[in-house]
């Protein structure tokens, strides 16, 4: 079958996606892809800098989760400035790391669940496109909003009051972190003025739980069915089994609940994850090593560490997790729009963990840094809110970097984002010469719930730039969306 | 050093005969910026940075000594036009990306930029292809940074030492260099003293950086030259 694809590279994943959709002779669905076009070469310019300025310059590859580059870069020169792997960092370095990290996830699960999936459940997939974004969500359902913007700015100012500024700080460096939090930064976020304060977050996220919980009641046929494929899941654990989005050893599991990484030590995950390069896309494919190429794919994020953790280390974000691991008998949940619900989840917990963490003295006083023997190479891993994330750097004897390489969590997904929008495009398109807005939609919907860098231009008022073309057995064009951002 | 009396700016001010305009007009809490001047070894004006209209003229205001009834305007808006064009020249032919510089906060050179509300420069960036030498244990230089004012050649790190720092190069090809065998054994102090000569972040220490928090860096909290302006005028 003829088929003709144009990529044109762009420099950020977030604003630019392609799908492309195949029809055999019957006008089935043969097939449909994802393209991101990114080309942003970090892991290249960084080769030649110092090793110390690499979290404050790769976190420059989002403006959503800095946190998480910057974060995962840290680790890996930790390991370079002999501080250890993971565990190594004074009680005040490790435990003012975390808070930054609980505040980003906070900050981006908000983000992605109210400002940019809300709209499909409350408009509906096929819903006025004028009003399903969310100025809409604005007009519509103004508490919500104002919520969705408190919550987003609390965890700002968790990332402002340990990385210094709220976008893109300076706060982690090799070995530890460059401040103590402040008594009036306390005060602030654990009893600031309502809504300001880490009480009323932990209740608007059990709010938000309670309203997704609500709706899944009354649309199980699109929560439970939609994009709904088995795979298996990898994510870190801590030592013990417990969700933990800093540090831990990684897991993966099949689509029956089978270890198929067993809890192993991240500074070793060439042995374990490779990258395939396929030509329609300048992402790479991940794999697991042991499966292979072919069934190897995995998927990260919110669903998988559900997924393949024993238990939520926090009480109330663990009733929670109780339910949805008894909403599918223990077994690893395979549906996309569980994303949704399992972000929530993990919203309640990053919440409860900042308040746990608010009140820990340790951060308040305490050493800094800690070095060791220096090494030159080092690996950083951690949950990133889209998943996990991978830096890998090696230093030369003159302390520049001469190699980096990053696997960001969006790559981790990348076959089950073509997974989901194959079973999307064939749930909504089958047998359809015309594309209709929702149908466009829906394929959208099902990137949606990945929450991939590359849905950053969504937040434009829910206009992704999204091209689709459809095409009969012979190549022939029979018709042609563009969704502009 | 006999008195003499200085007019700056309309206002007389009296200064000891033979100090540079530029002191005598910092002493008085009238800031004027610099760049290729540095407290304690000679001016050479070459940035031009703080170039004034002295008597009629443009002339540098590090390097004019003050006479009596010597007539100093330092802020026509020419004058902070040439200024501001000065330092946009400046970053568009160097690379100079703040965002991940570790001397962003203290830098000179940005803590101008902010100063005259640079946001792109009116000129064409050259990105010129520069390297960084990183060979001396202690300290890196990022030729992408530096504006060649010369101050880390200017000053003698260490009394009975000469400068390590030497120009190698002509043209638009020069370039710091730094003795390494000289420099072999730099301690820590030593290599602080370079770094802090350095107005931008050309000379950074090894192994170390960003480790003073934001809000915390020189130029957070108090703009550049405003210690010069609290100070509040004395005449």
């Amino acid at each position: 079958m003829s088929k003709k694809i144009t990529i044109e590279p762009v420099t950020r994943v977030e604003g630019h996606g392609k799908v492309t959709i195949h029809l055999d002779d019957n006008n089935q669905v043969e097939q449909s892809r994802l393209h991101i076009v990114e080309f942003r070469g970090f892991e290249r310019f960084v080769q030649g800098r110092p090793y110390w300025e690499a979290p404050v310059l790769v976190q420059r590859l989002c403006g959503i989760c800095p946190v998480s580059h910057h974060l995962a870069a840290a680790k890996a020169l930790d390991v370079i400035v002999g501080a250890g792997t993971g565990d190594g960092l004074t009680p005040t370095g490790d435990k003012m790391r975390r808070l930054m990290h609980y505040g980003q996830m906070f900050q981006s699960h908000v983000l992605h669940f109210f400002h940019l999936a809300s709209p499909d459940l409350l408009f509906g997939i096929d819903g006025d496109p004028a009003l399903r974004n969310v100025v809409g969500i604005a007009i519509k359902h103004k508490e919500l909003a104002v919520q969705a913007v408190m919550m987003r700015k609390y965890g700002q100012e968790i990332i402002k009051a340990t990385a210094g500024k709220k976008i893109h700080g300076t706060g982690a460096i090799p070995g530890g972190i460059n401040k103590h939090l402040t008594q009036a930064e306390k005060d602030y976020l654990l009893n600031g003025d309502d809504p300001m304060n880490i009480d009323k977050m932990i209740d608007w996220s059990l709010g938000a739980l309670e309203f997704f919980k609500g709706y899944h009641a009354q649309n199980k046929d699109l929560i439970d069915k939609f994009a709904a494929f088995p795979s298996s899941h990898v994510s870190l654990v801590r030592k013990d089994g417990a969700m933990d989005l800093y540090h831990g050893v990684l897991r993966g599991v099949d689509s029956e609940g089978n270890k198929v990484l067993n809890d192993v030590d991240y500074q070793d995950y060439l042995q374990y994850i490779d990258e395939e390069v396929k030509s329609w896309s300048y992402m790479k494919f991940p794999y697991l090593r042991s499966i292979g190429k072919k069934d190897g794919w995995y998927r990260v994020g919110p669903l998988a560490r559900m997924n393949t953790c024993d238990f939520i280390p926090s009480p109330l974000a663990q009733k929670e997790f109780e339910i949805f691991q008894a909403y599918t008998n223990g077994k690893p949940n395979g549906m996309s729009m569980h994303m949704h619900w399992a972000r929530l989840i993990e919203i309640l917990h990053s919440a409860e963990m900042m308040k746990e963490l608010l009140n820990d003295p340790d951060l308040m006083s305490g050493e800094l840094t800690v070095t060791g023997t220096k090494g030159r190479e080092g690996v950083g891993l951690l949950e990133a809110p889209r998943g996990t994330l991978f830096h890998h750097y090696r230093i030369n004897n003159d302390d520049q970097i001469e190699m980096a390489n990053l696997i960001v969590s969006t790559t981790n997904n990348n076959t089950p984002m073509n997974t989901a929008v194959n079973l999307a495009a064939k749930q909504f398109m089958n047998g359809q010469a015309e594309i209709t807005e929702g149908m466009m939609n829906a394929v959208e919907v099902a990137i949606r719930a990945y929450d991939p860098c590359l849905s950053c231009a969504t937040h434009a008022l829910g206009k992704m730039p999204l091209e689709a073309i459809i095409l009969d057995a012979n190549g022939k064009e029979l018709d042609r969306k563009l969704k502009n951002g | 050093m006999s008195k003499i009396l200085v007019n700056i700016n309309g206002v007389d001010y009296s200064a000891e005969s033979g100090k540079m305009v530029l002191k005598v007009a910092n002493e008085n809490g009238i800031y004027i910026p610099t760049l290729c001047h540095f407290e304690g070894i000679k001016p050479q004006g070459s940035c031009r940075v703080c170039t004034c209209k002295i008597d009629g003229r443009n002339m540098t205001a590090c390097t004019t000594p003050a006479s009596h009834r010597m007539v100093v305007v330092t802020d026509t808006a020419e004058l902070e036009k040439i200024r501001a064009t000065i330092i946009e020249l400046l970053f568009a032919e160097g690379n100079h990306f703040c965002p991940a510089c570790e001397r962003s906060g203290n830098c000179e050179l940005q803590a101008l930029a902010y100063r005259y509300k640079m946001m792109v420069p009116q000129f064409p960036y050259l990105f010129p292809a520069k390297d960084l030498d990183a060979k001396n244990p202690k300290i890196m230089i990022d030729h992408n940074r530096c504006i060649l004012c010369k101050r880390c050649i200017r000053r003698k790190l260490e009394p009975d030492n000469p400068s390590w720092f030497v120009f190698k190069n002509r043209g638009n090809k020069t370039q710091i260099n730094l003795d390494h065998e000289l420099t072999a054994d730099f301690d820590d102090e030593l290599a602080q003293k370079a770094m802090d000569t350095c107005p931008v972040g050309a000379i950074i220490r090894k192994e170390k950086g960003f480790d003073v928090p934001i809000g915390e860096r020189k130029y957070d909290k108090n703009p550049i030259g405003s210690d010069i302006e609290n100070k509040g005028v004395t005449s």
